[in-house]
C-alpha cells in the first residue's frame, strides 16, 4: 500500500472522529505549547543575565591577594596582604596586554549629610575605574590622578547614596564625612542597578584609594587590582602576564601555587549563565512531563481504536492486507495525530511566548532550537506510543478479527 | 464419488485448481483437542460451481477458512494453482488472498462510513496497481454486479442485497481464482436471496469458480456440485444435474416489494 494512500486513510480515519481526534491531540498540543513557552521564558532570562554581565565591562580582570595560610588553616581569597600600590604599578607598566588598570581598596561606614546619615560600602578606586567598569558620572566630576596622588579628601556618590542624603539639593560640591573625616562630593554616578547577583550597585561611594587607605583603613596593602584587558580576546593573555609577572615579584619558587588569585568576568557570567541554564532545563522537563502524558493519550486512544476497528483490521487482512500494512496504517494514524498536535502546539507556543513578552514585558527568546527539539519530540512519542496499539493490531488473527462484534 | 480417501488420479491434472489431501485442523481449547477437520480431501477444478453444506460443527466453516489462507491445516496439503499454501508464511497467505480468492461473508464486511466504490478498491490497495487502474476496475467490478450508479453511496444508504453485491464487486475486482461464499445469503430474503445467487450463476457462466458454504438446502440447489460435511469429514460429494436456475425462479417469485429495495 502506498504511503500517500495511507496518510489520506489515516486523515479519514481521525476525521471520523472529531472530537476524540481533537481531544487527543490536545495533550500534545499542551505539551509541545508548554516546552516552547517555557524554553522561550528560560533563555530570554539567560539573555538578560549575560546582558546584565557585559554591562560589567567584558574584559575586566579582578587580581585578589591569595588566601592567608595559618598553620594550614587556608582562609578566603583575599585574606593574604601581599598585593601592593608597586605590584599594580608593575603591571600597568610590564603587561602589555593590560589596557586599565585601578587599584582598589574597600572600606565601609556611616555616611553623615547634614541631619541624614545612610551605610554603604566605600571603594578607593583610582581614576581609572569608570573606565573600566564602563560607568559614567550622571553630575560633577570623577577624581583625578593628582587627586589620587595627593590622597584627596572627594568622593563620587553611588546613585541610592545620594537619593538617601541628598533627597532634595544636588549633592555636587557639599561635604559628607565618613567615620569622621570629611569629603567634598564631587560627582554622582549614573544608575547601573542591580548586578547579576541582585546587589545593588548604587549603594556605594567611590574614593581615591589613597585617601581610603590613609585616611579611613590604615591598611597598606590593596584588596584588589582591576585591570582591562586591551580586549576580550587578550583576557587570556592579560591573565597570563600578570601571573608571570606577580609571581616573579613575589619571589615564588616553580613548583609553589600563586599567592594570588585572577578572576575574570567572563567565569562570572559563566558562573550566572549556568544557573539560568539549570532554570531552563527545569523548566523544559516539567513542561516535557506533560508532553509525555499527552503521549501517553495517544496510546490509550489508540487502543481503543484498534479495539473498535478489529472487524475493519479483519476485513483488511482478508482482501490481502499483511501485518506489516496494518502496522503501518495505525503507526501512521498515531503519526499523524501527533504532528499535527505538534504543529499546533508549536503555533500556540509561539503566539503564547510572544504574548508573554507584550503583557507581562518578561524577555522570551524562540529558538529554532526549542521549535525542531518540540517537532521532533512530537514525531518521537507518536511512533513511541502508536508503536504499541500498532503492533497489536498487526498480530490480529484475520479470522478472529473478522467475527469480531 | 464420495471419498474420504485419496483424490481419484482421473481427475485431470490441467483444469485442476485446487488439490486437497488429508485435511486435518486440530484446536487445543484449554486442555481439549477439538478435532475440526478429520482429514479432507477434495479437488476442484477451473468453472466449478460448488455448495458446501453441513450442520454447524460439521467442519465447514473450518474448512472455508483453510480454503480462503486465513487458516492453516495441522496436516495435509493443500495446493491451490500448483502452489502448496499449507506451507506458507502469514505474509504470504495474505498475498494469496490478495490476488487469487475473493470472499464474500454473511454480515456482508463491508467498511462503514466507505463509499461503495473505496470498499470495492480496497483489495487493490495492497497490490501495486496504479491509482487509475484501481478505479478503472472497480467500476467494471461494479458493472458486473450491476451497482454502477451505487459507486460512491455509502454501505448505510444501501440495502442488504446491494451491499452484498458490492462485496461481490469487491471479490472479484482482483480477478481471483476462486471465490469463497461463506453464508452469503444468510442475512437477506428470500427475494434477494435468489438475486444473489443469480449473480454468482452469471459470474460462474463466465467461468469463474465459486465455492459457496451455506446450510440452506434451497440455496445449494444453484449449485452444481454439493459436498456434504459431516463430524469434520466429507461425508457426501455428488454433481447437481439439475441445478435451479436463478432467473427462472425470480420469475415464479411473487412480485412482493420489488420497489422497496432500489429505495431503500
Amino acid at each position: 500500500m502506498k504511503i500517500l494512500n495511507i496518510v489520506l486513510s489515516a486523515f479519514r480515519a481521525l476525521h471520523r472522529n472529531k472530537m476524540r481526534s481533537f481531544l487527543t491531540m490536545l495533550g500534545i498540543i499542551i505539551g509541545v505549547a508548554a516546552v516552547i513557552a517555557m524554553l522561550a521564558i528560560g533563555q530570554g532570562a539567560e539573555y538578560s543575565v549575560e546582558q546584565q554581565i557585559t554591562a560589567l565591562g567584558t574584559n575586566v580582570l579582578i587580581v585578589l591577594p591569595g588566601s592567608q595560610n595559618t598553620s594550614g588553616l587556608r582562609q578566603a581569597a583575599g585574606t593574604m596582604t601581599n598585593l601592593t600600590e608597586e605590584d599594580a604599578q608593575a603591571i600597568m607598566h610590564e603587561c602589555p596586554a593590560v589596557s586599565l588598570l585601578s587599584p582598589g581598596t574597600r572600606s565601609g561606614g556611616q555616611i553623615i549629610a547634614g541631619n541624614l546619615n545612610w551605610a554603604a560600602g566605600i571603594e578607593g578606586t583610582g581614576p581609572d575605574y569608570l573606565e573600566i567598569r564602563k560607568w559614567g558620572i550622571e553630575y560633577g566630576e570623577f577624581y583625578t590622578e593628582q587627586d589620587v596622588k595627593g590622597a584627596a579628601k572627594v568622593c563620587v556618590l553611588g546613585k541610592t547614596v545620594a537619593d538617601n542624603l541628598f533627597p532634595e539639593s544636588s549633592p555636587v560640591g557639599q561635604n559628607v564625612r565618613i567615620r569622621n573625616v570629611p569629603f567634598k562630593v564631587i560627582g554622582v554616578l549614573t544608575k547601573k542597578g542591580q548586578n547579576a547577583m541582585g546587589q545593588d550597585q548604587d549603594d556605594v561611594v567611590l574614593a581615591p584609594y589613597t585617601t581610603v587607605t590613609r585616611r579611613l583603613t590604615w591598611y597598606p596593602y590593596l584588596r584588589q587590582i582591576l585591570v582591562s584587558a586591551t580586549s576580550p580576546a587578550n583576557i587570556p593573555v592579560a591573565q597570563k602576564q600578570i601571573t608571570e609577572l606577580l609571581r616573579m615579584r613575589h619571589k615564588i619558587a616553580p613548583y609553589d601555587s600563586d599567592d594570588f588569585t585572577i578572576r575574570n568576568q567572563a567565569d562570572l557570567a559563566s558562573a550566572a549563565t549556568a544557573t539560568t541554564e539549570i532554570l531552563t532545563i527545569l523548566l523544559a522537563s516539567i513542561a516535557s512531563v506533560s508532553l509525555l502524558v499527552g503521549g501517553i493519550g495517544i496510546m490509550n486512544i489508540m487502543l481503543v481504536s484498534v479495539t473498535e476497528r478489529t472487524r475493519e483490521i479483519g476485513i483488511r487482512m482478508s482482501v490481502g492486507a499483511r501485518g506489516r500494512d496494518i502496522l503501518t496504517q495505525f503507526l501512521i494514524e498515531a503519526l499523524v495525530l501527533s504532528l499535527l498536535g505538534g504543529i499546533t502546539g508549536i503555533i500556540l507556543g509561539v503566539g503564547g511566548s510572544t504574548a508573554i513578552s507584550a503583557f507581562a514585558k518578561w524577555p522570551t527568546i524562540i529558538t529554532a532550537f526549542s521549535i525542531v527539539l518540540s517537532f521532533g519530540f512530537s514525531i518521537a512519542i507518536g511512533i513511541f506510543f502508536g508503536f504499541y496499539p500498532a503492533r497489536k493490531a498487526a498480530m490480529l488473527n484475520p479470522i478472529d478479527a473478522l467475527r469480531y462484534e | 464419488m464420495s471419498s474420504t480417501g485419496p483424490v481419484a488420479p482421473d481427475v485431470g491434472r490441467n483444469g485442476q485448481l485446487i488439490r486437497i489431501d488429508h485435511l486435518v485442523r486440530t484446536y487445543v481449547l484449554g486442555e481439549v483437542e477439538v478435532h475440526a477437520l478429520r482429514g479432507v480431501s477434495l479437488a476442484v477444478s477451473k468453472g466449478e460451481f460448488v455448495a458446501i453444506m453441513g450442520a454447524s460443527g460439521s467442519g465447514k466453516s473450518t474448512f472455508m477458512n483453510i480454503m480462503g489462507c486465513l487458516d492453516k491445516p495441522t496436516k495435509g496439503s493443500y495446493v491451490l494453482e500448483d502452489i502448496d499454501v499449507s506451507k506458507l508464511s502469514r505474509d504470504e497467505l495474505a498475498h494469496i488472498r490478495n490476488e487469487k480468492i475473493g470472499f464474500v461473508f454473511q454480515g456482508f464486511n463491508l467498511l462503514s462510513r466507505t463509499s461503495a466504490i473505496e470498499n470495492v478498491e480496497l483489495p487493490l490497495l495492497y497490490s501495486s496497481v496504479s491509482t487509475g487502474e484501481r478505479h478503472r476496475r472497480a467500476i467494471e467490478a461494479l458493472q458486473m454486479v450491476g451497482l454502477e450508479d451505487r459507486a460512491h453511496h455509502f454501505p448505510n444508504q444501501l440495502s442488504g442485497g446491494q451491499m452484498q453485491r458490492v462485496a461481490i464487486a469487491r471479490a472479484l475486482v482482483n480477478d481471483p481464482s476462486i471465490v469463497l461464499a461463506d453464508e452469503p445469503t444468510g442475512n437477506l430474503d428470500s427475494r434477494t436471496s435468489v438475486e444473489v445467487m443469480g449473480i454468482f450463476q452469471q459470474l460462474n457462466d463466465k467461468g469463474i469458480t465459486i465455492i459457496l458454504v451455506t446450510h440452506e438446502p434451497d440455496i445449494a440447489q444453484f449449485a452444481k456440485r454439493h459436498i456434504v460435511f459431516r463430524d469434520g469429514k466429507i461425508r457426501m460429494d455428488k454433481a447437481n444435474l439439475t441445478p435451479r436456475k436463478a432467473a427462472e425462479v425470480l420469475r415464479d417469485l411473487p412480485v412482493i416489494d420489488d420497489d422497496d429495495e432500489e429505495e431503500a
